[in-house]
């Protein structure tokens, strides 16, 4: 996740508060599902960004998911993502987005076993 | 995840689902957008 966008999202939680502010992603690599997870609810991995120490605890889900799919108009849905749901492996993707709000989840001690 | 009256950022990627895309999508489900942005990794 970029610093700007860091920055960005910092300043947006600052204004309206963690409780209703909702991340969705459009990410299909499964690093950048996982670091932009940690990023915005642990804070910055790396240590180097606005988010560095900051744990937003935001919510993220990624707009390949049936719960997004399920909420959209979904004539809006298929002009929008209908072909790249076909083009990427978006089943992968729904794993990596689950197992990256598992980890972040988890207690520390499943993470390091 | 309820998304109807959130308040959402749409972060895409280039390469994969473009921000604006999210957007819409989340605009659809009766979000408010706050911020969208997509993002460009070389």
């Amino acid at each position: 996740m970029d610093l700007d966008n860091q920055a960005l999202v910092k300043s947006l939680a600052d204004q309206y508060g963690t409780d209703d502010l909702v991340i969705v992603l459009g990410a299909i690599d499964q690093d950048g599902i996982e670091i932009t997870v940690e990023t915005v609810t642990n804070g910055d991995p790396s240590y180097i960004g606005p988010l560095a120490g900051v744990q937003l605890g935001l919510q993220v889900a990624h707009v390949f998911e049936d719960d997004v799919k399920a909420q959209a108009d979904p004539d809006v849905y298929r002009e929008q993502v209908g072909f790249a749901e076909l083009s990427f492996d978006a089943a992968a993707v729904r794993e990596a987005i689950r197992a990256a709000r598992q980890a972040i989840q988890a207690p520390a001690g499943d993470a390091l076993g | 995840m309820y998304l109807k009256g959130k308040k959402v950022i749409a972060l895409g990627e280039r390469d994969s689902i473009a921000g604006e895309a999210i957007a819409a999508v989340a605009r659809s489900a009766g979000a408010d957008v706050v911020l969208t942005r997509t993002e460009c990794f070389v």
